[in-house]
């Protein structure tokens, strides 16, 4: 959560805004991440900053793997899925395991 | 940061560029003309910033730049991950009596308050570096590089990063390693790589530790190998104890196979 407070900063310093009003993060099924764990984390960091009171949006995404053997892609729900179509359990990992700051709402 | 568990709070090890705080008067480079009003809150319009950045960039860039001073320096890095208790010191400490004979060994150890750690290894004559991460429940790139500086790296053929004991956060670091390898032990629940199938799914090699006291620890073998081949398809899994000995053969070679490998993506 620093880093991405940090990131956040930075880009609203670039922007000359004065307050940062909403985050808004996209956050992978598999990036390990637990959203309140996140919102509990931003809550406490942001205290003092310009983002203070700022609302975190959490976009999350989700796993989409594919089928080595069918060649197609998939949503699973989490990284022990198998091919719904084959079974196939060599899989490979398409998205998923994103953590990243998308947006910001300053003024 | 620990974006994971919302351990990452004021007060911890990290160093924080931009994390200054602008609430004092200073002069600063305008943009704009004083003659205009600054924008701000009263007036100012709400605006939407695209910044679409991965959070953990940072620490990717730093683990390949880490990657490629391993790579120059001919050493080879592991990254020892498990949770508390599993063994990562005792088998370091076993590495280095079987090893030494052959192979110059150092250690990273990280941990979140005491220095035991690098101390029960330094006294087994191995140089040991530690990491005192405070709230941080891992260890990143930057730690890494840091403490790599205080060793003498181009005495060693082999570098072993302990990370700090948990199997939730590391995962998401990548410190540069050449080889990511995950502990779990006979005395862990037989479903932990289905509990935590990411820090599984990276693994290079998994390593069961503690297996003489398999049997008094009620371990059922067949159920923890299939739930580790499960959520690591692609790791070599090797059982192992460091008390006894037992298994540690087998986990040379595969650690041989992997230098070698390493060693042939060396620019001559």
């Amino acid at each position: 959560m620093e880093q991405t407070l940090a990131i956040a900063l930075e880009h609203a310093q670039r922007e000359g805004a004065r307050h940062i009003h909403q985050l808004t993060m996209r956050v992978g099924a598999l990036s390990g991440v637990v959203p309140d764990a996140l919102q509990f984390a931003f809550d406490v960091l942001t205290q003092g900053t310009i983002a203070e009171g700022a609302r975190l949006t959490i976009e999350s995404v989700p796993i989409v793997a594919r089928c080595a053997r069918c060649d197609r892609e998939f949503e699973a729900e989490d990284l022990l899925g198998a091919c719904p179509r084959c079974g196939e359990t060599a899989t490979e990992l398409r998205q998923g395991r994103e953590l990243e700051l998308a947006s910001l709402e300053v003024s | 940061m620990c974006e994971h568990c919302g351990c990452g709070l004021p007060g911890e090890a990290h160093e924080h560029a931009g994390h200054d705080h602008h609430d004092h008067d200073h002069p600063h480079d305008h943009p704009h003309p004083h003659a205009e009003p600054h924008p701000g809150p009263s007036g100012s319009e709400r605006r939407t910033v695209v910044v679409q950045e991965g959070i953990l960039a940072k620490n990717d860039r730093l683990a390949e730049r880490n990657r490629g001073y391993f790579l120059a320096k001919g050493v080879f890095v592991l990254n020892l991950l498990s949770s508390p208790g599993s063994g990562k010191t005792s088998l370091i400490e076993r590495m280095a009596a079987d090893l030494g004979q052959r192979l110059r060994l150092g250690v990273v150890v990280g941990d979140l308050a005491t220095d035991n750690d690098a101390r029960r290894l330094q006294a087994a004559g191995v140089p040991a570096i530690q990491i005192t991460t405070g709230t941080v429940c891992h260890l990143d790139a930057e730690m890494v590089a840091g403490a790599i500086s205080r060793l003498p790296l181009e005495q060693l053929n082999l570098l072993v990063i302990e990370n700090v004991g948990n199997l939730v956060c590391p995962a998401a670091f990548d410190l540069g390693e050449g080889l990511r390898v995950v502990l779990m032990s006979v005395t862990e629940g037989e479903d932990k790589p289905l509990k935590y199938p990411t820090i599984f799914r990276d693994a290079g090699v998994v390593l069961l530790t503690k297996t003489d006291i398999a049997q008094a620890a009620g371990f059922d073998r067949d159920t923890a190998l299939r739930n580790i081949r499960r959520a690591a398809p692609g790791a070599t899994i090797l059982e192992v104890s460091a008390r006894t000995g037992q298994g540690m053969q087998a986990w040379y070679e595969a650690l041989d196979a992997a230098r070698a490998g390493h060693a042939s993506a060396r620019p001559s």
